[in-house]
Parts: structure tokens; C-alpha cells; sequence
């Protein structure tokens, strides 16, 4: 066997070895758009939470108005409604970004020209607006 | 030859569950979560929202909401643990507890909205 191979790149016995520089485990800490990215996908975490938490408020509708009553009383303690502010604004985070990447994800061109982004997304909050309105009123008419 | 995934299916999920986070999620959270509490506005009695949930669009609008922003939330947590903390070769553990999650939860709020 030559000790060349085709091509004239010379044959080594051994892989190389990788040239990685590793990657710190905070790598999106350094920069605004790293950081949103994770924020963004953590955002899911409160997603789920706030299924959990619904869940027990289902629960407790289905064990009775005893059980009900108590939920409505542990849901006042300071600690759950801090909790449920954090979890507000990541999920409010989470339908911003949501509704802003609807131009990107599908660009609209009218007459060969390209609709401006806000007039794309904007539909999304007018109906985010109508349907929590009627959820609320649904919920709160008595 | 590409390789046949199961990608799309879970990437369906995914962004029906964040679009029914996007839209749904925020107006229950205030209200139930501290509006509600915090006595911002006056709460609905019991008895009110056990005839909301007596209608069957409330029963289905619920399972709806509680099931597939789970699924949302599987596959996004699944890649954040893999990229923000870089460990792919849990690979195995983290989509069975993800996924797993999401299905026991769907199954939890199909159990208690047909006991309704």
C-alpha cells in the first residue's frame, strides 16, 4: 500500500482529531438574541403549568362545591399568585412571538408587492382580542 | 433515500398547540389565575360554571385546551433540554418523559371533563 492516497492527501493511520471548541452549557446568556430564544422556549414550561393548573380547577368543579370553595381559597395564597404573574408574562411572551413570526412564516404579496409584517400579524391580535373577550364574558356574566 | 420520521407528525402538534396557547392560554390565566383571586373582578359562582362545562363546546374547547398545548410544550422543552443544556445523548429519557407527559395529561382532562 502507498503511503498516498488519490488525490494526494497524505494517508495517516489515525482519525484526526476534531478541532471543537466547547460550547458553555450558557452559551445564550451572552447575547439579547440567544437569551430571547431560550426565554422563548421556556415559555413552554408556563404553557404546561398553566394545563396543570387548570386541571386541578377541573377537578376540584368535578369533586363538588366543598372542593371547589377550597380550591378558590388556595388560589389566593400569595405564593400561586406570584407564581401565575411569572407564568402570565411568559405566556404573553410566548403569543407575542407567536403572532409576530406569521409574516415570516407566510409572506403575503398583493399586486407583486409584499405586505408590510405589522398588517400580517395584526389580524391574529384583533382575534386574540374578540375571542378573550368573549371567554371572559362567558366566564364572568352571572 | 431520505429517512422516514415521525418529525412532522410531532412538529404538527407542536404548532396547533402553540397556537391554541397563543390565543387561549393568556384569558384564563389572568382571570382564574390572579384577576379572579386577587378580587379585580367578581368570581363566578360555582353553580355558573358547572352549567358552562354541562354544554358539550365548553367539555371539548377544554380538552382541547388542556391537551394539545402539552403536546406544544413536549416538543419545545425536549429541544430546549438539548440545546440549552447540550444533552442530546439523554435523547431517549427526555422524549418519553416529554411525550409521556403530554399523553397522561390528555388523558387526565378526558377522565375528568366526561365525569362532568
Amino acid at each position: 500500500m502507498s503511503s498516498k492516497q488519490a488525490g494526494g492527501v497524505p494517508y495517516t493511520e489515525f482519525h484526526p482529531r476534531w478541532h471543537r471548541t466547547r460550547v458553555s452549557t450558557f452559551w445564550w446568556l451572552g447575547r439579547w438574541p440567544y437569551l430571547k430564544f431560550i426565554l422563548r422556549e421556556l415559555s413552554s414550561i408556563s404553557v404546561a403549568y398553566f394545563v396543570v393548573l387548570t386541571l386541578f380547577q377541573i377537578g376540584a368543579l368535578v369533586r363538588g362545591p366543598q372542593a371547589y370553595a377550597r380550591w378558590e381559597q388556595a388560589l389566593r395564597s400569595p405564593l400561586l399568585i406570584l407564581l401565575n404573574f411569572i407564568a402570565f408574562a411568559f405566556v404573553m411572551f410566548h403569543t407575542i412571538t407567536w403572532f409576530n413570526l406569521t409574516p415570516k412564516a407566510m409572506p403575503l404579496r398583493v399586486g407583486g408587492k409584499k405586505l408590510p409584517d405589522a398588517l400580517i400579524a395584526a389580524p391574529n391580535y384583533i382575534l386574540w382580542f374578540l375571542v378573550s373577550g368573549i371567554i371572559a364574558w362567558l366566564v364572568l356574566r352571572t | 433515500m431520505q429517512r422516514q420520521t415521525n418529525e412532522p407528525f410531532f412538529w404538527v402538534l407542536f404548532s396547533g398547540g402553540g397556537v391554541v396557547a397563543a390565543f387561549f392560554i393568556p384569558v384564563h390565566l389572568f382571570l382564574f389565575g390572579f384577576a379572579i383571586p386577587l378580587g379585580w373582578v367578581a368570581p363566578p359562582k360555582y353553580d355558573a360554571l358547572i352549567a358552562l362545562l354541562q354544554h358539550p363546546i365548553a367539555r371539548v374547547y377544554l380538552f382541547v385546551l388542556c391537551s394539545v398545548p402539552l403536546f406544544h410544550w413536549a416538543h419545545r422543552f425536549r429541544y430546549t433540554l438539548y440545546d440549552g443544556l447540550q444533552i442530546k445523548h439523554l435523547n431517549a429519557l427526555i422524549f418519553s418523559l416529554c411525550y409521556g407527559g403530554a399523553v397522561v395529561g390528555t388523558v387526565v382532562a378526558g377522565y375528568l371533563l366526561w365525569k362532568i
